[in-house]
């Protein structure tokens, strides 16, 4: 498929799902990212507008080092990995093998999901001071936090990505004598893989989005926990720090799901 | 290794009250050891619900079907299934595909090492027969659609099934591929011995494949009528311009057409375009 100029004119950058020259979508991407960088800039340091209102891409730099250099930011970050890591873990733990019996069978969903589906609607925000009342305030209430905000959801998508398995996969391995065990095992889990680890990386991006609430209930460390204080303190540069080191440490890892992806599903890679 | 299929008042409705589709009327049928029989009918005329009966995937809600005179209780090995696509286990190689039932308990009772031998010599020989040499170590994602029907047959003798039902499995070939698997599929039958019940909705096919053809009707699905085919054993495809073929080919077409109502839709359309010429005039 070439990037040319078709005979009505128009150029590939306008037509509709129709590839185009690499070295523009390079420069397109970069525009992407740089315009708003660039805006931000401008827009921060416009007469009249006071630092505290919007501080500019070098304030923020200058933060995030004072921050690491003087203000413990790896240890912020280390306590807030950790409770996202153990939240979105414990859910997954426990939504898998939940999730390939509502997907597998049809009695098991229709005695889970309508209430899972419920549930998921309630707010996370909301559960807090339960977890308060049931948890207590420490190391446990944050990692709870995570864990309601993910964990609904989490199960319905391992159903649905179980669920998806092609049903001539699972009748194959019927009329070859395979036990329902071996069915579970041998067809549906590892037919499954690739989705699933696509529902963990997309539920891990969910686990960091709860990370601030979480750390809402009595903390006095981490990420989220530093982004409320300074906003009591009205330090919007560390607001602007903090939101950004979040979403750079959940692309990180998004990214190294993406590659495992590929690693560990090398089959994929067909024709088609 | 063989098998005789005998179907007796065999009867199927999907759902319940009001709303429930009868999917097959009443159909008898026996089909003898090592018989090639080919069923074709319009879409929604049961042949998949028929044959999934056969092969243990779908229920009977009434009558009953027999293998070697017992009973067929779900699906077993001794009926092995070929689907029109999507069967393949894609993280595994065309061997390990091939070879997929070796780990089930199936089929690893009381297994010696001779039978370990003999089973990777079957694997060996099937991938030969099929003529999957060269891709014996790819994924089926990076082979062509045909040459994936070949590995979801192999797949399917493995274990020598006395009977092989296959449920429109070159529907999504085209025509010279499926010319090449017609001479491949009825090999298999010379030489596996094996009872091949095959659904298909090209009367050609039908025709080149069975020895025996079935015509199914729809609404209800029903077991209309039935041909044997006038040609001899050994087939080729330049058969298929024979004047018997022809005459059975046309035959089967006007009894489709007639049963499926097609007749009376030509007749409508070219009513349509003399109401719309005289509209237009
Ligand atoms: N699982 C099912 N649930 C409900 N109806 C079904 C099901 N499978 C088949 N049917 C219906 O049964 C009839 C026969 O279907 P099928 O055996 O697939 O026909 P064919 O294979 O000849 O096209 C059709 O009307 C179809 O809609
Ligand atoms: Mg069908």
């Amino acid at each position: 498929m070439s990037a040319h100029k078709r005979s009505d004119g128009i150029s590939p950058l306008w037509q509709i799902r129709t590839a185009i020259d690499p070295r523009h979508y390079w420069v397109l991407a970069l525009c992407g990212l740089v315009a708003p960088l660039l805006g931000w800039s401008i827009a921060s340091n416009l007469d009249g507008v006071d630092k505290v209102f919007l501080p500019g891409p070098a304030d923020v730099l200058a933060r995030i080092w004072t921050w690491a250099s003087e203000d413990g930011l790896p240890a912020d970050v280390a306590i807030s990995t950790w409770r996202v890591v153990a939240g979105w873990a414990l859910s997954a733990v426990i939504a898998l093998p939940l999730g390939l019996f509502i997907g597998s069978y049809r009695s098991v969903q229709a005695l889970l999901e309508p209430l899972t589906d419920f549930i998921r609607y309630m707010p996370a925000v909301a559960f807090i001071p339960l977890v308060m009342l049931w948890v207590g305030i420490e190391e446990g209430s944050k990692i709870a936090i995570i864990f309601i905000g993910t964990f609904f959801q989490m199960v319905l998508m391992v159903a649905e990505d179980v669920r998806r398995v092609p049903l001539a996969q699972i009748e194959a391995a019927q009329t070859m004598g395979a036990s329902r065990g071996e069915i579970l095992e041998r067809v549906i889990v590892p037919s499954a893989k690739p989705a699933l680890l696509d529902t963990l990386r997309v539920t891990m991006g969910w686990a960091w989005t709860y990370l601030v609430v979480a750390e809402l209930v009595a903390a006095n460390s981490g990420l989220g926990y530093a982004v409320l204080k300074a906003q009591r303190f009205l330090q919007t540069d560390k607001i602007f720090a903090g939101i950004l080191l979040i979403g750079l440490i959940g692309l990180v890892i998004d990214q190294g799901f993406r590659l495992a992806h590929r690693k560990a599903f090398p089959y994929l890679a067909g024709r088609h | 290794m063989t098998a005789s299929i005998e179907i007796r008042d065999a009867f199927k409705t999907f759902g319940h009250g009001p709303r429930a589709i009868q999917a097959l009327d009443k159909a008898n049928l026996a089909i003898r050891p090592n018989e090639f029989v080919t069923f074709v009918g319009a879409s929604g005329c049961g042949k998949s619900t028929l044959l999934r009966m056969i092969g243990g995937l779908e229920s009977l809600t009434s009558g009953s079907i027999t293998v070697n005179g017992r009973p067929i209780a779900g699906p077993g090995v001794d009926r092995a299934m070929v689907f029109q696509h999507y069967s393949l286990y894609p993280w595994l190689t065309v061997t390990e595909n091939i070879k997929f039932c070796r780990q089930l308990k199936a089929h690893t009772r009381d297994r010696t090492s001779a039978d370990v031998e003999k089973a990777s010599g079957r694997a060996d020989a099937l991938i030969r027969l099929m003529g999957l040499s060269h891709v014996a170590h790819a994924y089926p994602n990076q082979l062509s659609g045909g040459m994936q029907q070949r590995v979801a047959i192999a797949r399917a003798l493995m274990s020598r099934p006395p009977i092989l039902l296959m449920d429109e499995p070159f529907g999504a070939l085209d025509a010279q591929t499926r010319e090449v698997m017609h001479d491949l599929i009825r090999h298999v039958h010379r030489i596996e011995g094996s009872t091949i019940v095959f659904v298909t909705h090209d009367v050609e096919e039908a025709i080149y494949l069975g020895q025996r053809i079935v015509l199914m009707a729809p609404r209800p699905g029903r077991i209309d009528t039935l041909y044997d085919v006038p040609l001899p054993a050994e087939r080729h495809q330049d058969m298929k311009l024979a004047p018997e073929f022809l005459a059975l080919k046309r035959e089967i077409l006007d009894r489709i057409r007639e049963t499926s109502g097609m007749k009376t839709d030509l007749e409508q359309l070219a009513r349509l375009s003399a109401e719309a010429a005289e509209l237009e005039a």
